[in-house]
């Protein structure tokens, strides 16, 4: 009982670095992904195909290889000074969810009627008041349950800073099987259920918060 | 003087040609109603009026300013063309309001937005704004929605969301105010709340560009009648005319196609 309980503790510590990751990852993936929206949709055709290159790269190569590149490349290809570990995971984690956001922002601009826009337009709105006034709460009532889908894996692709030592929760769950424990790796999935449990739980709050429009 | 003259009209999209060398003008406190088949140009020549498109050759001059000109750049900045948009008012055959406001806030939202350019919002704030509620409000009860105020835009009939626009448009008193097809996308027992509502503007002689499949209608409220076709005006005059006593074969050919229906 006593090591039941001691476990769950280091665990716990290890879901503290996989939260702050998820949740810092979101803080700055999800503004990040509207600006590269924006310059997929640009009318400037140099900046559009740049911006849907980068995507495609971020988009089509793994992740975890991602993480190595980002945390060795600057050391290895150019000497220069290694980013702490928890920094580089970060700079990888928003930078490749922000990529895979800004595709679920086109989507949910797109499907935005043209109606909008124009009735915004002979009304003297400017762009900008159109985006803020009009288009962005419709925006993200459409986009809520794709990026459910996204937070959701998210929480658990941040299993992958392993591969570059950052102590996450799966690490030290497998860090027991040296002592001959092999449950507490098991027992981790616990603590991801119950995260994306209550994540779930918040998403569909939110989604009954903006269900006073269609 | 007029008080909208458009003079030489030309729009292609791509290699089609939609609107071809179209000219007329409107005198304040009249009704034009614009009639044709699907496709002869009528609904691109009032989103041109309204500068959702830019005609690619032709002036349109309001009250004797010329508010667009396509052989002069300088009347065609984004800026320019947002203010310009004011003189226009125009109601979209699917409504639009916006879904997330109720009633209410859509008539206001656009007020609210363009008083804080005014020099004074800030020190006058509240009183702008109370004034504006109470125009608003006002223009809904004018409509027939005064018990409908509050609510949003999926809890009202399509009859209603299209008198929620109509009041919308009014609220900025533009010089003149343009209906695309009011009434296409209603149930044929919807229709006649919208039309006597547009039928009540004109008299009190609200000048209107009326885009419509409605010749019952169009022959009571217009003053004047464009028939077009293939982008082209054939035939413009008062509805006795146009409507009663077609000069045109095309037009006859129209009209006859459209009794038949």
């Amino acid at each position: 009982m006593n090591s039941f309980l001691a476990v769950t503790m280091t665990l716990a510590g290890g879901l503290l670095t996989t939260g702050k990751l998820a949740a810092l990852t979101l803080l700055f993936a999800l503004p990040l992904g509207l600006l590269i929206c924006f310059g997929s949709m640009s009318r400037f055709s140099p900046l559009r195909w740049l911006v849907k290159t980068f995507v495609w790269i971020v988009r089509g190569s793994p992740l975890m290889l991602q993480i190595m590149i980002v945390y060795y490349g600057p050391g290895l290809l150019f000497d220069l000074p290694l980013l702490p570990r928890f920094t580089a995971a970060l700079v990888t984690f928003a930078i490749n969810y922000a990529c895979y956001f800004s595709e679920i922002y086109r989507g949910g601009i797109q499907s935005i009627p043209r109606g909008q826009y124009e009735a915004g337009q002979v009304l003297g709105m400017t762009r900008s008041q159109i985006f803020f006034k009009i288009t962005l709460l419709q925006l993200v009532k459409r986009i809520v349950p794709p990026m459910g889908n996204e937070f959701i894996t998210l929480v658990k692709d941040t299993a992958l800073v392993r591969v570059i030592l950052v102590y996450e929760i799966i690490w030290m769950g497998e860090s027991y099987i040296k002592k001959g424990m092999i449950w507490p790796l098991f027992y981790t999935a616990v603590f991801y259920l119950a995260a994306n449990g209550l994540l779930t739980l918040l998403l569909n709050w939110f989604e009954k918060k903006l269900s006073y429009f269609k | 003087m007029s008080i909208l003259e458009v003079r030489n009209i030309e729009k292609h999209f791509g290699d089609t040609e939609v609107l071809k060398d179209i000219s007329f003008s409107l005198e304040k406190g009249q009704s034009l109603a614009i009639i044709g088949s699907s496709g002869s140009g009528k609904t691109t020549l009032l989103r041109c009026l309204n500068f959702l498109e830019r005609p690619d050759h032709g002036s349109i001059s309001v009250q004797g300013n010329v508010l667009f000109d396509a052989s002069d750049a300088s009347t065609q900045s984004e800026e320019q063309i947002r203010r310009k948009r004011l003189h226009f008012g125009l109601v979209f055959q699917n409504f639009n309001l916006f879904p997330q406001y109720t009633a209410l806030e859509n008539v206001m939202l656009a007020g609210t937005l363009l008083a804080k350019e005014r020099p004074d919002y800030k020190t006058r704030k509240k009183e702008i704004l109370d004034t504006i509620r109470t125009g608003a409000v006002d223009l809904l009860a004018q409509v027939g929605l005064q018990t409908r105020m509050d609510n949003y835009p999926h809890q009202l009939s399509g009859g209603q969301q299209q008198r929620v626009a109509i009041a919308r448009a009014l609220a900025l008193e533009p010089d003149i105010l343009c209906f695309d097809e009011p009434t296409s996308a209603l149930d044929p027992e919807l229709t006649g709340e919208v039309l006597k509502v547009i039928r009540s503007l004109a008299e009190r002689e609200t000048t209107m560009i009326i885009v419509t499949h409605e010749m019952d209608f169009a022959r009571d409220v217009a003053d004047q009648i464009i028939f077009m076709d293939d982008g082209f005006i054939v035939e413009q005059g008062p509805p006795e005319q146009v409507i009663g006593n077609p000069r045109e074969e095309r037009t006859r050919q129209f009209l006859n196609h459209f009794s038949k229906e």
